[in-house]
């Protein structure tokens, strides 16, 4: 009984240490906004919205929010589109040198998300018209990220019963109609785990707008909370903040949105 | 309501498994038909590549006039049922019924009158709105058969269609699924691993061994005369008796007994001749009592089968299974003696029934 | 006769899903070719393309400005070697190390899966809420996660100096590396803890009760039951979280690589030579070198992965 109690206590201990852990690093993200003339100190603020204000009439920080959800939402659509057939025939149909390719693939990507490949992304966008086009940074957001994707979702798709689609075969449906009718509903959970991770990757990433948007009109949030960073050389805690919070929000919903009607977790895991 | 017709049907797997080898097999119009055999016989195999899901490497198909060898499955006209029902997990059971006549296009109210009229049909009215992970494994299994009929296939192919199934439900579902084949009179071939399934529910069937197909025939012939040693200690609830022995003049000499030459052997076998006396445990006589022409020995094992015994007996330390009635069954040591029906029991020579 | 009924028949499942891996939708070789296509269309122009284009910038003088921007000569291996000669290189590899072996390997893997066998039995709020937070310093943009860390770390005013009673001390300064270790810990968990939570699900109960009845403890459990069933998602997990943080660039966010360079891993080195000092093509060298780095430890975790067969 001790032994139960003991491990009890240790387990609860544990717990709490971690949810400390990882609780306190967001507490300034919460008390901040709220707070007139924030400093780097977490106190409880005397809830004003004069900060929310100064964000509002910003002549960029909102519409940066909305420039985000695009980029974001058409990189997310594009990558969970292509990954999906690719995942799909890779899954089903041996192609010569599948595997070898993945892992190159997946190799490559992480690589070159990184600082390594500015000049060259830059150089080749340069060529190919597309500098300030939202449209071309989707592009080349959706090539960094296919690799990984098409990886996750492969997994997905071997761990799914063949039994089914060979079912619908019979009864004489089309590999498009098997695809829409029985793959995509079976992985429905893994389609919706590749899109917010999608979404949560554009929405954060700074280097390549940064890189390739010239145009502040058409700079996303990430951009943008650099251009309050350092204004007048020192940091706008007030607006930072509250940019910051109100730039967190959506990901956040997105999240919660997602766990609740799919589970937001890899089925399965990754295991090849 | 189609033939099937099997002309030299090959399937060579990559790699050089030969899963079926140079099959020839016709089920006729309306008949329910088994393929029985071990694991890794092929006879999964032979169904899938009847589906068209596996390409032949050789031979053909024919379902009808048709020979549809080089036909997408879903251009063969025939319907399977798969061991796990592959019952769609998103759509409730009416989109699984109708699911075949989406894709044929058939307008969604005449859709959901069909399968309402085929559920009405196995009682699945009640469960319309369920997905079939609420559903129990005999409903499931319905809600499978319910989706094939919605079809209208030419022939319906079943792949283990009772495994999935505990014991009890497994009884009731052979009787549900032999009498609802009757009713509808569809080309049915199924395949199982479980030789009383394919004895209760077939009008004929094949044993298959290692991709070829040992006997073909009605369960009585195949049960009462097994073709070969395969077909005889696979068939029967209780295996037969298969012990070697040697020709005496007239009768035999089976570890060291004098049994007379079986019915159907008589006049085909040579003196000193090596065969294969078969006789299954069901057709012994068992007494305490010394006979004439007995197998005899110590009693080593008695196991229950309800309404009757399985004796088992060390005869010259060659093992001889036989069936007592209940209420006649010995104890262990008891010496024992088990007469053969001449009109019942086998002779192989060489593997091949004489 | 239930006693007529052979076993299920399990080994020839095994073999069924080996022999039907194939085509189950009848795809064809020529539509998976077609399925696959636009992918590696974008794949191949964004991706593969640049990534030559480095390796071929590494082999000329390319600089950001002046005479050799508008004409970059071809100086072969030269760059590799001014690279490697480079003491900051060396220093730059051996922090690189330290980051992914403290907070990819041992942080986020250990942590990832220590949440999740913690709560693998566990339904309800407390899971929710834990495994919530963990994937809140996921998913948050880095821009901001790496602000709330400055704040948190803050000399004056920060949350951690107020906590320890340590008014005043330099986290950042003093202990550059602990920071950014702890701080890509506690950004990166998620990912692990969400995968082995998936891979504990696929350990067989039954598997963990038969060594639970013969007496295993805690620790054996893990060792005999555990380990050996998610084995390959553990070396994938770690594959891909070497490879992310060996290439991560958020540390800069935290500590610019200072103080004195101290914190300067490879994706900073890059970053400093290329576009600071404006010597694209060094960097490009040294980005080939972090390619060839990557290369040797992916086929270390794929042979690892492979000799399970």
């Amino acid at each position: 009984m001790t032994r139960f109690v003991l491990g009890r206590i240790g387990f609860y201990t544990l717990i709490a240490v971690l949810l400390a852990f990882f609780t306190i690093p967001l507490l300034w993200l919460v008390t901040a906004p709220f707070t007139s003339d924030p400093t780097y100190e977490v106190t409880v603020p005397d809830f004003t919205l004069d900060n929310f204000r100064a964000v509002a009439e910003h002549p960029y920080a909102l519409p940066s929010l909305y420039n985000s959800l695009v980029l974001s939402v058409g990189t997310a659509v594009l990558v969970v589109i292509l990954a999906a057939l690719a995942a799909y025939a890779l899954s089903r149909v041996r192609l010569p040198g599948r595997d070898a390719l993945l892992y190159a693939l997946l190799l490559l990507s992480s690589i070159i998300t990184g600082t390594a490949a500015m000049v060259p992304l830059f150089q080749l966008a340069v060529e190919l018209n597309l500098i300030d086009s939202q449209l071309g940074l989707i592009l080349i957001l959706t090539g960094g990220l296919l690799p990984a994707a098409i990886f996750m979702l492969k997994d997905f798709m071997d761990s799914t019963p063949k039994s089914y689609e060979e079912s619908a075969r019979v009864f004489g449906a089309t590999p498009l109609q098997i695809v829409r009718h029985v793959v995509v509903p079976l992985v429905r959970p893994g389609l919706a785990t590749i899109a917010v991770w999608a979404v949560a990757n554009v929405w954060g990433n700074f280097l390549m707008p940064y890189l390739l948007l010239s145009d502040v009109e058409k700079q996303p949030a990430a951009v943008i909370t650099y251009t309050l960073y350092t204004e007048g050389g020192q940091a706008n805690l007030s607006m930072l903040s509250t940019f910051g919070l109100l730039y967190s929000i959506p990901v956040v919903l997105m999240y919660l949105f997602v766990s609740k009607k799919y589970g937001f977790r890899f089925h399965g895991g990754i295991k090849r | 309501m189609a033939a099937i017709e099997l002309r030299g049907l090959t399937k060579v797997y990559p790699g050089g498994v030969k899963a079926l080898d140079s099959l020839d097999l016709t089920v006729p119009d309306g008949e329910f038909f088994a393929l029985l055999g071990p694991s890794g016989c092929g006879k999964t195999t032979l169904l899938r590549t009847i589906a068209g899901l596996e390409t032949a490497t050789g031979g053909a198909v024919v379902i009808g006039d048709r020979d549809v060898t080089g036909v997408q499955p879903g251009g063969r006209d025939i319907a399977m049922v798969f061991q796990d029902y592959a019952l769609f997990p998103h759509m409730d059971v009416t989109d699984n019924i109708a699911y075949p006549l989406r894709i044929k296009k058939v307008a969604k109210a005449a859709r959901r009158d069909k399968a309402a009229e085929v559920a009405a049909r196995l009682g699945l009215e009640h469960l319309m709105d369920r997905r079939p992970g609420q559903l129990s494994g005999g409903q499931q299994q319905r809600v499978a058969l319910a989706r094939v009929m919605a079809t209208q296939a030419q022939a319906f192919l079943f792949d283990e269609p009772l495994s999935n199934l505990d014991a009890r439900l497994r009884l009731e579902a052979r009787t549900f699924l032999k009498k609802l084949q009757r009713e509808l009179g569809v080309t049915t071939v199924f395949v199982t691993h479980d030789q009383a399934e394919a004895l209760a529910m077939a009008d004929r069937m094949a044993v298959m061994e290692a991709g070829h197909i040992r006997q073909i025939g009605t369960p009585a012939e195949v049960f009462q005369r097994p073709a070969n040693t395969f077909v005889a200690g696979f068939i029967g609830s209780t295996p037969m008796n298969l012990l070697d022995g040697t020709v005496r003049g007239d009768t035999l000499d089976v570890a060291g007994f004098e049994v007379s030459v079986p019915v159907s052997a008589e006049g085909r076998l040579s003196d000193g001749e090596k065969i294969v006396y078969g006789v299954r445990p069901e057709y012994l006589a068992y007494s305490a009592e010394p006979a004439k022409g007995a197998l005899s020995g110590r009693v080593v094992i008695v196991e229950n089968l309800g309404a009757s015994h399985l004796v088992t007996l060390d005869a010259n330390d060659v093992t001889v299974q036989a069936v007592v009635p209940e209420g006649s069954e010995p104890a262990i040591g008891d010496t024992g003696h088990a007469v053969p029906r001449r009109d019942r029991a086998l002779v192989y020579r060489d593997g091949e029934l004489v | 006769m239930a006693q007529a009924t052979s076993p299920p028949e399990v080994a020839e499942q095994a073999v069924r899903t080996r022999r039907y891996s194939s085509d189950a939708a009848g795809l064809g070789r020529l539509r998976a070719g077609a399925f696959v296509a636009p992918a590696l269309l974008l794949v191949a122009a964004f991706l593969v393309f640049p990534a030559l284009w480095v390796l071929y910038l590494g082999l000329t003088n390319y600089r950001l400005t002046g005479a050799a921007a508008a004409e970059p000569q071809f100086v072969g291996l030269g760059n590799l070697i001014d690279a490697v000669v480079n003491p900051e290189f060396w220093s730059s590899t051996w922090l690189t190390v330290e980051f992914v072996l403290g907070s990819a390997v041992i942080g986020q893997v250990g942590l990832g899966f220590t949440i999740a066998w913690l709560l693998r039995d566990r339904r309800g709020p407390l899971k929710r809420l834990v495994e919530g937070l963990v994937i809140l310093a996921w998913i948050l943009p880095s821009a901001i996660v790496a602000f709330l860390w400055v704040a948190l770390l803050d000399r004056d005013a920060g949350t951690l100096n107020a906590l320890l009673h340590t008014p005043g001390y330099a986290w950042l300064l003093d202990h550059p590396m602990l920071s950014i270790i702890v701080f890509n810990t506690w950004r990166g968990t998620a990912f692990s803890m969400m995968l082995y939570g998936a891979a504990l699900g696929n350990v067989p109960p039954s598997h963990l009760e038969s060594a639970r009845l013969a007496g295993a403890s805690g620790w054996q459990q893990l060792r005999d039951v555990v380990f050996p069933h998610i084995r390959g998602h553990i070396l994938t997990n770690l594959l891909l979280i070497s490879l992310w943080t060996f290439n991560d660039f958020s540390p800069f966010l935290l500590t610019a690589g200072g103080p004195d360079g101290k914190s300067e891993v490879l994706a900073v080195h890059v970053y400093k030579v290329a576009l600071q000092s404006g010597e694209l093509g060094t960097g490009a060298a040294v980005s080939t070198i972090i390619l060839l780095i990557n290369l040797v430890v992916a086929v270390f975790y794929l042979r690892l992965l492979r000799s399970k067969k």
